[in-house]
């Protein structure tokens, strides 16, 4: 797959299609593995890290997993380019600044990548849509053990895949839900479940804007450890918990229309409002509204585009998104402006496909 | 919102640290967060799990080191120091040759000191020929950097024998 395609792709893992996809936006498993012999990519030469791009390129050509993909090297791609897959999520920063031998090995479709000399030699992902932790795992692992039929990983009976953070040693699994959690911010019981979360040796990352709250109210909730415990418990464990969460998210839900309809209401088609008439936008300005329509439409509001409009939102309005789509670089002022149209015309071609009701 | 610190300017960054479950907030504006070096590249965050890491292996460490002076891995040469200041190992042997060091900080990050879960199936199973041919290039890599040509060029023979083996045993797409 090429930038190209992906550009023009709304993203598998976007369409809004999968389970609970009402509060959970993804999932994503991610292993760690080295190869054995080589030093971990921070401490290996360009000509090894070139080796490594090398092997596991082939390894993936190998594997039907990844059939219909190819390799992406870093060096070769445009900053915006290279932005534009870090908005995607599959890359990390640390994988984009492009100085040295990195690259991304991408399926057919976003599911499954390999990004390659990240601050391990090898960190494959699967991602998918809505809240599938077992079906990630399972596509992770079978990916895993394809790639494994070609590459020697570093390994050690005690302690599992070594990797070049401790923290990251022995299953080197890093399974993670996108939770979108309006109503416990709303209700200000965000703080009290995030803490007990944390308590039951789970890592939860909200993302900040410039704002003290947290932007979009979207909550990423991660495995913490990786030794000790086997892939299976670790899923399972965060399964359950993420379940209880959302049980509580939803109750907070029940809550707040009881007590405060009108006011939810109003929150949510003035957000709707500014998206479909607005003229200049922030980024975390969509991100915010975004939040308020996808409550919206899981409150099953009639008249609000499907979910899948919403996400393709989040993630095509974003900087490098709308830059690509330019073909250039723009300045802030002039993104806004830019990020307001495309927000208007995505919303009105969902309009002329499901019709929109305001019937509220 | 003011900023915490000096109360003067609006707040403009709001930053959510979470130490021993406990989760503060502060809010500051950008001087006196640059102050503080909370902001710098956007692309690399001066809070890490590498600087976390650091100052673990810090306060458990430091005696022991006194102790026995410093400890390098003889395969990469990593100084256990070097760790200490990034948080990241060299390479797979530094986990053998820094093990008394490491035990106790693997108990406190992960409760555990024990690998329990998948393994590689294929390792130990006899090679494949796409093994055969990683581990070549491999071996040819490492020819090259020690400027050994003579190997390198039957490693690179090896090689070519190999993928045309594989090109006319493999006239379709492998099996699933």
């Amino acid at each position: 797959m090429d930038l190209e395609t992906l550009a023009r792709s709304p993203g598998p893992w976007l369409d809004g299609s999968g389970p609970r996809s009402d509060l959970v936006v993804s999932t994503r498993v991610r292993l760690a593995r080295n190869l054995a012999g080589v030093p971990f990519s921070h401490r290996a030469r360009d000509e090894q890290l070139v080796g490594v791009l090398g092997s596991v390129e082939r390894a993936a050509k190998e594997s039907p997993s990844f059939e219909g993909g190819g390799l992406l090297r870093m060096h070769e791609l445009t900053p915006i380019e290279r932005q534009f897959l870090v908005e995607r999520h599959l890359v990390s920063h640390e994988l984009s600044d492009g100085a040295r031998p990195r690259g991304l090995y991408m399926g057919s479709t976003e599911r499954l990548s390999v990004m390659v000399n990240e601050e391990d030699h090898v960190r494959l992902q699967a991602l998918c849509s809505g809240f599938q932790l077992a079906e990630a795992w399972a596509a992770a692992e079978h990916a895993d053990e394809e790639l494994e039929r070609s590459l020697d990983y570093a390994f050690s009976d005690e302690l599992g895949y070594l990797t070049a953070c401790p923290t990251n040693v022995g299953t080197g699994m890093r399974a993670s839900v996108l939770i979108h959690l309006p109503a416990l911010v709303l209700t200000k019981q965000i703080d009290k479940v995030l803490k007990s979360v944390m308590q039951v040796g789970l890592a939860v990352r909200g993302l900040y804007g410039e704002g003290s709250e947290v932007m979009g109210n979207l909550f990423q909730l991660s495995n913490q450890t990786t030794l000790g415990h086997s892939e299976q418990e670790s899923v399972e464990s965060l399964d359950r918990v993420t379940r209880q969460i959302l049980d509580y998210e939803e109750r907070a839900r029940d809550v707040m229309l009881r007590d405060a309809r009108v006011q939810i209401e109003d929150k949510i088609w003035r957000a709707y409002g500014s998206l479909r008439y607005g003229r200049s936008m922030s980024s975390q300005e969509v991100i915010n509204l975004c939040s308020a329509v996808r409550l919206g439409v899981a409150l099953g509001f009639a008249g609000l585009p499907p979910l899948a409009v919403v996400n393709q939102l989040l993630v095509f309005t974003q900087p490098a998104h709308l830059q690509r789509g330019a073909g250039r670089a723009l300045e802030a002022p002039e993104r806004n402006v830019l990020r307001a149209e495309f927000v208007r015309a995505h919303l009105e071609r969902a309009i002329s496909e499901t019709g929109e009701g305001g019937r509220g | 919102m003011q900023c915490q610190s000096c109360h003067k300017n609006p707040a403009q960054l709001h930053f959510t640290n979470v130490q021993d479950n406990r989760m503060t907030e502060v809010h500051l504006c950008r001087a006196c967060a640059e102050e503080r070096g909370l902001v710098g590249v956007p692309a690399t965050p001066k809070f890490s799990i590498a600087d976390l890491l650091a100052t673990m292996v810090d306060k458990m460490s430091t005696t022991e080191e006194e102790r026995v002076g410093p400890v390098q891995c003889p395969s990469c040469g990593m100084h256990y120091s070097a760790f200490k200041e990034t948080g990241r190992l060299g390479c797979a042997d530094c986990y053998m040759a820094f093990q008394s060091k490491l035990r106790p900080l693997l108990r406190r990050i992960h409760g555990s000191t024990r690998h329990v879960g998948k393994h590689p199936v294929h390792a130990e199973a006899t090679p494949s020929p796409a093994r055969a041919l990683s581990r070549l290039y491999e071996d040819l890599q490492r020819a090259v950097e020690r400027e050994d040509f003579e190997s390198a060029a039957e490693i690179r023979d090896r090689i070519k024998g190999l993928e045309k083996q594989q090109a006319a045993a493999a006239p379709g797409p492998p099996e699933a």
